[in-house]
C-alpha cells in the first residue's frame, strides 16, 4: 500500500475531492496547513506596519491506496489540482506496513 | 432641569456608556490572541471602579463648585456631595428638578470619566500587571482626571474661564488620555519583541464591531454634551457624522497612497480619529469646517501613527497617534475654524492662543502627573508584568482563562471538583456530580 499526501492551493479541494471520488476513492483525510515553497508569502499591512507572512494556508489531502492505484491516483490529483501558477503545491507517495478498519478490524488492502 | 432636558441627558448617557465595551472591542481585536481577554478587561474594570469613585468623591471633586457659591479658585471642586449625601430632594410633586438635574448631570460625567483612563489602556497592551492597573486607574482619575475635568468644564474651571472651547472633551478626554498614555509608555518600557516580531491584530472585525459602538455612542458623548436637545446638540451630532466619514476617507487616501491598500483598521481608525477632532470642535464649526478637521484629522493620524516607529516608543494600540494627535488637530483648529454664525464665539488668532493654552496645559500636566505616578506604581507594587506572563499571555496568568476554543478535539479540560484525589479513590470513594 501507498500513502498519497498532497499540500494544494485549497480553492482545489473540491475539485480534487470530485477527481477522487469519480476515480473510486471511497476516503481521505483534509488538514489544513500552512507553509510555502517557491512562491514565499505575501504582505499585510497594519496601521503602516508592514509584515511579510511567509506561511501561506494550503489544505493537505491524505489518502490510502493500493499499489497498483496510487501512481493512477497520484495523477488524478496533480491534474485536478493544477492551476498553472506558482503556489499549486506538491504531491508525494510513501510505502505503508499495514492499514487497519477501528470498526472490523480488517487489515491491508481490505481495510481501504 | 427641564423634563425634555431630563429625558435627553439620560439616554444620551447610556449612549457614552456604551463606549467603554466598544472601546475594549476596538482594541481587544488588536492584540494577539494570547491577550486579548485582558485588553477587554482593561476597559472594563473602568466601568467598576470609576462608577464608585464617582459617588464617593469623583463628582464632588470635579463639579462640586457648581453647586456652590464659595470660591474654590478655579482648580478643583470641593468635598460638598461625598457619597451623595442629600442630593436626592423629595418633594410632594416628586424628586425636584435641581436634584434632578444635578444626578442626571453626574450620570452623564460619570460616563467619560469612565472612559478616559480606559483610552490609555490600548498604549500599555499586553505588559502590565492587571492588579496594578486597577489602581493606576483609581489614583490616576483622582489626580488627573478630577482637576483636569474641573478647569475645562466646571463653571469655576479656570481654562473655562479662559473661553478655551472644549465641547465634549478634546482636552480633558482625548489629549489628557493621550499625553497620560505616553507618559506610562515611557515608565513602563517596550512590549518584549516590539519592531521584531510581527504583532499583527487576531480579530479585526471584532476591531470594526468595536468602531461601530463607539461611533453609535459619540452621538451621545458630543450631542449630548449640550446638555440640552437644542440646535446646537443637532449641529453637533450632524458635525460628528461629517467630520468621521471624512476622517475614515482621508485616512484611507493616505493608506492606499502610502501603502498600496485600504484596510480595515485603517477605516476603524480613521473614524476613531476623526470622532476624537470633532469632539471639542463640533458645535462651533459649520459643516465645511467639521469635514476639513476630519479629513485633516484623518490624514494626519494615519501618518502619526508610524512615528512609534521611527521615534521608539512602544506606543501600542497607538492611543497617542490617534487620541494625542486628534485632540490636538481638532483643539487647534477650532481656535480658527469657530464660526460666530454657528455658535457664539468667532476663530481667529486670540482665539487660537487660549486653544493653544488649553490644549497644551493639560497635555504638560497629564504628561508629567502621569509619569510620576506610573513611576510610583513601577516602584511600589509593580506596574510591568513578569516577562514569562508576558511571553505566555496575560489571559491565562490574571484571568484564568483563554478567549477561544475553536477546536474539535478541544483542550483536554476537565472541572476540577470532578477529579477525585487519590486518597479518595484509595478508600473506594467516588465523587459524583449532583
Amino acid at each position: 500500500m501507498k500513502l498519497i499526501t498532497a499540500v494544494i492551493k485549497p480553492h482545489r479541494l473540491d475539485e480534487v475531492k470530485d477527481a477522487l471520488t469519480a476515480f473510486g476513492v471511497h476516503g481521505l483525510t483534509v488538514t489544513e496547513a500552512s507553509g510555502y515553497g517557491r512562491q514565499r508569502g505575501h504582505t499585510e499591512v497594519y496601521r503602516g506596519a508592514e509584515y511579510t507572512v511567509d506561511l501561506v494556508p494550503k489544505v493537505r489531502i491524505e489518502i490510502l491506496a493500493e499499489d497498483s492505484d496510487a501512481e493512477a491516483l497520484i495523477d488524478v490529483v496533480v491534474k485536478a489540482a493544477r492551476t498553472g501558477k506558482i503556489g499549486d503545491g506538491k504531491v508525494w507517495s510513501l510505502p505503508v506496513d499495514t492499514a487497519i478498519r477501528v470498526r472490523t478490524g480488517e487489515r491491508g488492502p481490505d481495510a481501504l | 432641569m427641564s423634563p425634555a432636558d431630563t429625558s435627553f441627558v439620560l439616554i444620551c448617557s447610556a449612549l457614552v456608556m456604551l463606549m467603554t465595551p466598544g472601546l475594549a472591542f476596538f482594541y481587544g481585536g488588536m492584540v494577539r490572541v494570547k491577550s486579548a481577554l485582558n485588553m477587554l478587561m482593561m476597559s472594563f474594570i473602568s466601568l467598576g471602579i470609576v462608577s464608585v469613585l464617582w459617588v464617593l468623591y469623583g463628582f464632588s471633586l470635579t463639579f462640586g463648585s457648581n453647586y456652590s457659591t464659595a470660591d474654590d479658585g478655579g482648580l478643583i471642586g470641593n468635598l460638598d456631595f461625598i457619597g451623595f449625601a442629600d442630593t436626592i430632594a423629595l418633594t410632594p410633586d416628586g424628586i425636584s428638578p435641581d436634584s434632578t438635574g444635578l444626578i442626571t448631570f453626574a450620570l452623564f460625567q460619570l460616563m467619560f470619566a469612565i472612559i478616559t483612563p480606559a483610552l490609555m489602556s490600548g498604549a500599555l497592551a499586553d505588559r502590565v500587571k492587571f492588579s496594578s492597573w486597577a489602581v493606576f486607574i483609581a489614583l490616576w482619575v483622582t489626580v488627573v482626571y478630577f482637576p483636569v475635568a474641573h478647569w475645562v468644564w466646571a463653571a469655576d474651571g479656570w481654562l473655562f474661564g479662559e473661553e478655551v472651547i472644549d465641547f465634549a472633551g478634546g482636552t480633558a478626554v482625548h489629549i489628557n488620555a493621550g499625553a497620560g498614555a505616553l507618559a506610562a509608555v515611557l515608565v513602563i518600557g517596550k512590549r518584549k519583541g516590539f519592531k521584531k516580531e510581527p504583532m499583527r491584530p487576531h480579530n479585526l472585525p471584532m476591531v470594526l464591531l468595536g468602531a461601530t459602538l463607539l461611533w453609535f455612542g459619540w452621538f451621545g458623548f458630543n450631542a449630548g454634551s449640550a446638555l440640552s436637545p437644542t440646535g446646537t446638540a443637532a449641529v453637533m451630532a450632524l458635525n460628528t457624522q461629517l467630520a468621521t466619514a471624512a476622517a475614515m476617507v482621508g485616512w484611507l487616501i493616505y493608506e492606499r497612497v502610502r501603502h498600496g491598500a485600504f484596510t480595515t483598521l485603517g477605516a476603524a481608525s480613521g473614524a476613531v480619529a476623526g470622532l476624537v477632532a470633532i469632539t471639542p470642535s463640533g458645535a462651533h464649526v459649520n459643516p465645511m469646517g467639521a469635514l476639513l478637521i476630519g479629513v485633516v484629522a484623518g490624514a494626519v493620524c494615519a501618518w502619526a501613527v508610524s512615528l512609534k516607529f521611527k521615534l521608539g516608543y512602544d506606543d501600542s494600540l497607538d492611543v497617542v497617534g490617534v487620541h494625542l494627535v486628534g485632540g490636538l488637530i481638532g483643539t487647534l483648529m477650532v481656535g480658527f475654524l469657530a464660526s460666530d454664525k454657528v455658535n457664539t464665539i468667532a476663530g481667529g488668532f486670540e482665539q487660537f492662543g487660549k486653544q493653544a493654552l488649553g490644549a497644551f496645559s493639560v497635555l504638560a500636566y497629564s504628561f508629567v502627573v502621569t509619569f510620576v505616578l506610573a513611576t510610583l506604581i513601577q516602584r511600589t507594587i509593580g506596574f510591568r508584568s513578569s516577562e514569562e506572563e508576558e511571553v505566555a499571555g496575560l489571559d491565562l496568568a490574571y484571568h484564568a482563562e483563554t478567549g477561544y476554543d475553536f477546536t474539535q478535539t478541544g483542550t483536554g479540560s476537565v472541572p476540577v471538583s470532578s477529579v477525585p484525589a487519590s486518597a479518595d479513590l484509595a478508600a473506594g470513594e467516588k465523587k459524583v456530580d449532583a
